[in-house]
């Protein structure tokens, strides 16, 4: 999702997602959601028109886009590889399975390959703990994922 | 008579091609003009055996697993439509000795049911806990739920009926329940199975505690890494809310209770009960000081119940079986059913429920079947990334809430992850610190500067840089981090460090590195 936007367009659209949203209670992470599905990250242009919608001061909107691990300032690859690192995955491999992926990729973790077709990240759990070492590509998950399952995940990533 | 076939659509079974293999049946059943239909129901519990196709028959339910796409047409050449026998056949699904070893109760209708059919739901027992509930005093509900002795599945372990009945004693015009849906900790999916395999469940267990508390709101904060539970869990409260189990009237009688789905973003800080409570406002998740109990002060300042799935999903059994049938099971002052996730390198993996009690030894080596490695279980995690390390000497621990903590260890959400002979446990121990040092929300000092100090020292130790001066001041900076943080997280992560550092002290005491030679 390399979704190249004018400034103005940013603010039109992030008024209409404010708009939508912020008769909930609590409604500021389910806005920067909305805004990162539309955009595909969280433009900096987008935080002054938040911060005015809900009358919470720039610095405020700031501070939880940047506490958060999934709220990105820039977009990813056309693809997403997501590895779960914890502990259960450790158990079964996990930390060799990365290796393998990120020199195929040639890559390393929040990284994005040159072509800009795959951005490879971190997870800690899936859930899928009882079939690790567990991997999500583009929100489709995958267990078990040994040496040939990495590569065909690889491969499919890099399309 | 229409035959039907069950292909589970819970995300462990997904991400085992469970989608590929429904394909497939659809093919074969279309090419072959067979009366069947397929229904997509969560999962038993029994990963290792995903895809788990099952088959409804006069002899009951048969299951195939694990099944392949490129398994399919032999299943329908060998007759698995009327049960017949193939390789891959288990025989009657609730015979598996997995499963007719459990006590299930809150997950009784996991995998048996399509999760987004109320019908099911219903058939199979749903919605009588509610039923009951509407019919009583607020008061009469929670003491019921009191004396089932449940308490809080998220790991804590603290009485769900005390904390109700200080939210319906707080003055207030509007209170909460939150559901803590937020499971970050590996080797736990019981959160995620329910909300993908039987979400009507929760939404019950949510509309009784409304009742119990006079809360009218509720919200479930689950996880964006849960991206299935997300999804079913909101198609279920859509249809809770059309059937009028959700609304102004819960069930025509004429008291309130709604609620919303909000997702997290990534924080692991943020399953700790103030943490969400502020991310749930749209802050930072940081935790806040307690007291204020959120209980009086939770969500936007109001009486709030924090309640875990679990905690959640056994009321209704609870309300509709009755406190003694509940509190019968367990032993100690642990009542009741857990479910026990298996996972990491083990043969059966999966979730067990049972009755507070099996031990250690019983679950890995029994029920888990050892490792899938096929080598010696060296360590065993119990309780997530917070948990501490048991080794095999510890195996007769029986589980539940106080035998762990006598073991310095916890059971947090009853996750047991399983580890080999090739384990490095002064890896794992670094590997924890340097997990709370990503996670730490900042706002304590021992958290947030003592986890970044653990992992310098731990490489101090792996380097063998004056190990025993280390290993002295790791088990300080532990100490000081277990009293002096403010939540689980900086608290709860020297418990793998230090039970790491006991058990298996031969991995701190790495051989000093040979200078190489000119």
């Amino acid at each position: 999702m390399n979704v190249h936007v004018l400034g103005s367009d940013v603010e039109t659209r992030t008024l209409a997602i404010v708009g939508d949203l912020k008769g909930l209670e609590g409604p500021l992470l389910p806005i920067l959601h909305e805004i990162q599905a539309e955009f595909g990250y969280v433009p900096q242009e987008s935080l002054p028109v938040i911060a005015r919608e809900l009358n919470l001061s720039r610095a405020e909107v700031h501070g939880v886009v940047t506490f958060y691990h999934d709220y990105r300032d820039h977009p990813t690859g056309r693809h997403v590889l997501k590895l779960c690192r914890a502990e259960a995955c450790q158990a079964m491999g996990g930390d060799d399975l990365a290796e393998r992926v990120k020199s195929l990729l040639g890559i390393d973790f929040h990284q994005t390959t040159l072509d800009g077709a795959v951005t490879l990240e971190p997870v800690y759990c899936l859930g899928l703990c009882s079939c690790a070492p567990a991997a999500m590509l583009d929100g489709e998950v995958h267990g078990r994922v040994d040496a040939d399952l990495a590569k065909e995940l690889v491969t499919e990533a890099r399309r | 008579m229409t035959i039907t076939i069950f292909v589970p659509r819970d995300a462990a079974a997904l991400a085992l091609g469970a989608d590929r293999v429904a394909t497939a049946i659809a093919r074969e059943i279309e090419t072959r003009g067979i009366d069947a239909r397929i229904v997509r129901n969560g999962s038993r519990g029994m990963h290792w055996l995903e895809p788990l196709v099952e088959v409804r028959t006069e002899r009951g339910r048969i299951a195939y697993g694990p099944v392949k796409p490129s398994d399919v047409p032999s299943l329908f050449e060998a007759g698995f439509l009327q049960g017949a026998d193939h390789p891959l056949c288990r025989g009657r699904t609730k015979e598996i000795p997995f499963l007719a070893r459990q006590t299930r109760l809150t997950f009784a209708r996991c995998g048996v049911t399509d999760p987004l059919s109320l019908e099911d739901y219903r058939h199979y027992q749903g919605m009588k806990g509610l039923e009951k509930a509407v019919t009583m005093q607020p008061a009469d509900i929670i003491q019921q739920v009191t004396d089932s002795g449940l308490r809080g599945r998220g790991g804590a372990g603290f009485p769900t009926g005390i904390k109700w009945k200080t939210v319906l004693e707080a003055p207030g015009a509007q209170k909460y329940i939150v559901c803590n849906a937020d499971e970050g900790d590996s080797g736990t999916f019981a959160d995620r199975m329910i909300m993908e395999g039987d979400p009507f469940v929760l939404i019950e267990g949510m509309a009784i505690a409304g009742l119990a508390t006079g809360a009218t709101k509720g919200f479930i904060y689950t996880r964006s890494e849960y991206p299935h539970a997300i999804e079913t869990m909101i198609a279920a409260v859509e249809i809770a809310r059309k059937a009028g189990i959700l609304g102004p009237s819960v069930l025509g009688s004429g008291k309130a209770f709604d609620m919303e789905v909000r997702v997290g973003a990534g924080a692991y800080v943020c399953g700790e009960e103030t943490a969400l409570l502020n991310s749930l406002e749209g802050k930072r998740g940081i935790v806040r000081a307690k007291p204020p109990l959120p209980a009086l002060q939770g969500f936007l300042g109001r009486p709030t119940v924090v309640n875990n799935v679990i905690s959640l999903a056994s009321v209704p059994v609870i309300m509709d079986r009755g406190a003694e049938f509940y509190r019968d099971f367990g032993m100690g002052r642990s009542r009741g059913t857990i479910p026990i996730q298996i996972a990491g390198n083990t043969r059966h993996g999966g979730l067990f429920e049972t009755a507070f009690g099996l031990t250690l030894g019983e679950i890995v080596d029994d029920i888990g079947g050892g490792t899938a490695s096929g080598r010696p279980v060296r360590a065993v995690q119990v309780g997530g990334p917070l948990g501490a390390y048991f080794p095999r000497a510890l195996f007769d621990t029986p589980f539940d809430y106080e035998s762990f903590a006598a073991k310095d260890g916890l059971i947090g959400h009853a996750g047991i992850t399983v580890f080999d002979d090739t384990v490095d446990m002064l890896k794992q121990a670094r590997f924890a610190m340097e997990f709370c040092a990503v996670e730490s929300c900042g706002k304590c000092t021992p958290c947030r500067i003592g986890s970044t100090r653990g992992v310098e020292t731990a490489d101090k130790i792996a380097q063998g840089i004056e190990p025993q001066k280390n290993r002295e001041l790791l088990a300080d900076l532990c100490n000081t981090m277990k009293f002096g943080s403010l939540c689980a997280l900086g608290g709860f992560t020297p418990y793998p460090v230090l039970s790491a550092m006991t058990h298996f002290p031969e991995d701190f005491s790495p051989a000093p590195i040979a200078e190489a030679a000119e």
